[in-house]
């Protein structure tokens, strides 16, 4: 029980705010039921707090694990434009990885225990970058499909209950639209150009058009929800943002001029809405379950570049600690 | 664009040469240090590398752009980027090494964007009107990239046994090219006569000021120099560059005359 008293004393007069208590929950539940912010000070339940930590890490390993692929192409890139946009792009991604990572920091865990968890494998991050960049189109694509179904699945984050999340997610959403723009209008140049760049793009299209609905997740009937949902981390259900996204995109390939490889794929005027195939959920979990042509490969450069970088991190505690004990002797 | 069509007499081939030298040594260091994307030591460095990689292309687009319309010829930046021969590039062997580590990769950075720092101080002052404002501009990067490598270099030289070690390795590999920086040309008189930049070899006394003092706050021994040459700058590369090229012009040699 001391140990109980050691944690946060804050002055409050309903106990140190890490214990559990019904009045601070039925307080929580009412914030959030009123759709206020949850701040990182404020109480919560520990499930909650484990809850957003495996999300926003996940998340944020998803943006630093996707600068792969598209590093793949930085070297390779058909022109200085297009070189300095997505370099520029790849570093946005890594900056969208570090503040993510700040915004569960604040949630109590380090960004060194996070690493960890990706570096082991025991975190996951989006298995849509376990597929491999094949051709420059890919480019093109992961901006336009890939940072799209990204944004349409971030968006409603934007306003999700706990405060520095959501407020990460706006700044990252406005970049993941510029993103999406970009791969665009990339993909649109190469449809103006030679045949064989048409046939680049509709290869990539191929390839990605699955994997990216996909990255909604299962379907609603097999995934389970309901604590995210009221606690207002998920405010949209998987299925729905995949129609919205298939809504918007099916459009976007008519104007590009390229098809989406699904056959089923129709409008349906009773519904409002696209149909679609059938999506190969048995890929996807393979995919999720370290089977992707890529998860490997992905792994070991993450674990290359943390242990080839271990001697510059030591060097640099190292220094920072001799400055400060020669300070101390001046 | 405005300083070529006011010039009285056409370019010379030096002044095409110089601005050649400036935006290759920018293109091609831009490309070896976009190859970190990912693997860095940490990702704020990886965000870095990445924002000077992205410095230097944004430069070398600008002064390939203007080379090709001194050249006269009608080549655009691509073209000038990604269809020349090796011959026909004349980045300092330096900037094409290999990035190897962290340690290279930093104590490179800091010897070349030292150069880069005084050679845009005097080139805002160019006759080449065009040329002074990229210096303008340049200066600035410039001056970032020493400041962030000057600080790596000390905490790595400063750092641990083995950091120490590997950055004292790095400068020991990475001082022998410095020499070329200087290397006399007759390229550099016709320039510095015609007030369009400084002959490099005029730079070396404030180089050494400047990356001097550092690497001794860092505690590392500057080698002495050597009959070792390169010569880059003149269009005899290394064997690397030739690697860097293919992958480089990959798409462009593969799709011949593809807009992008
Ligand atoms: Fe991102
Ligand atoms: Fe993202
Ligand atoms: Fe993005």
């Amino acid at each position: 029980m001391y140990t109980q008293s050691l944690s946060i004393p804050d002055g409050d007069p309903k106990g140190p705010r890490k214990v559990e208590n019904p009045e601070y929950e039925a307080e929580f539940n009412a914030r959030i039921d009123a759709g206020g912010f949850i701040e990182a000070k404020d109480w919560m339940p520990e499930k909650y707090r484990k809850t957003l930590i495996r999300q926003i890490s996940q998340h944020a390993h998803s943006e630093i694990v996707g600068m792969l692929p598209e590093g793949n192409w930085i070297t390779r890139a058909p022109s200085l434009k297009r070189k300095a946009i997505l370099l520029a792009k790849v570093q946005d991604e890594g900056g969208h990885g570090l503040y993510l990572y700040a915004a569960a920091e604040t949630l109590g865990v380090s960004r060194d225990e996070l690493t960890e968890g990706l570096l082991s494998g025991k975190a996951k991050y989006s298995s849509i970058f376990n597929y491999p960049t094949l051709t420059w189109a890919d480019i093109g694509v992961i901006g336009w499909l890939v940072d799209g179904a990204a944004i349409m699945n971030q968006i409603p984050l934007c306003k999700c209950s706990y405060g520095p999340y959501a407020r990460a997610m706006i700044r990252v959403c406005k970049e993941e639209s510029f993103h999406q723009r970009q791969g665009y209008d990339l993909l649109l140049q190469m449809m103006k150009g030679t045949p064989e760049q048409r046939e680049m793009v509709q290869d990539a299209v191929d390839r990605w058009w699955f994997p990216s609905i996909m990255m909604f997740g299962p379907h609603d009937s097999d995934s389970v929800h309901t604590e995210t949902t009221r606690w207002g981390i998920k405010r949209i259900s998987n299925d729905d943002l995949r129609q919205k996204f298939v809504d918007a995109t099916v459009k976007q390939a008519e104007v590009l001029g390229v098809s989406l490889p699904d056959p089923d794929l129709k409008w349906n005027e009773a519904r409002g809405h696209y149909d679609f195939g059938t999506i190969d959920w048995e890929e996807f979990w393979d995919v999720v379950g370290g089977h992707g042509q890529c998860n490997v490969d992905r792994l070991a450069a993450r674990n290359k570049a943390w242990d080839d970088g271990a001697w510059v991190r030591e060097a640099a505690m190292a220094h920072a600690e001799k400055q400060a004990a020669r300070a101390l002797a001046a | 664009m405005v300083a070529d069509m006011t010039q009285a007499t056409p370019p010379s081939l030096e002044h095409v040469e110089y601005v050649l030298r400036l935006g290759d040594n920018a293109l091609i260091l831009g490309q070896r240090l976009s190859e970190w994307c990912g693997r860095a030591p940490v990702l704020e460095e990886d965000l870095a590398l990445a924002n000077m990689a992205l410095d230097l292309i944004g430069q070398s687009r600008l002064l390939l752009t203007h080379a090709g319309r001194l050249e006269g010829k009608g080549r655009d930046e691509d073209q000038m980027a990604f269809l020349r021969v090796e011959r026909d590039y004349r980045n300092l062997t330096m900037v094409e090494v290999p990035n190897e580590d962290f340690g290279r990769t930093t104590v490179r950075n800091f010897l070349f964007s030292a150069f880069q720092v005084l050679l845009w101080e005097k080139l805002v002052a160019s006759s080449d009107s065009e040329l002074a404002a990229i210096a303008a501009k340049s200066l600035k990067e410039a001056r970032y990239h020493l400041n962030h490598s000057a600080e790596w270099v000390i905490r790595l030289g400063d750092g641990t046994e083995v950091s120490h070690a590997r950055t004292q390795a790095a400068l020991d590999y990475l001082w022998p090219y410095s020499a070329e920086l200087f290397a006399a040309n007759p390229t550099d008189d016709a320039v510095s006569a015609a007030a369009i930049g400084p002959a490099w070899g005029e730079l070396e006394a404030a180089w050494e000021a400047m990356v001097l003092p550092v690497l001794s706050e860092a505690t590392l021994v500057v080698p002495a120099r050597t009959p070792f040459k390169t010569f880059g700058k003149f269009g005899r590369h290394s064997e690397h560059m030739g690697h860097l090229l293919a992958t480089m012009q990959y798409m462009q040699r593969t799709y011949p005359g593809a807009t992008w």
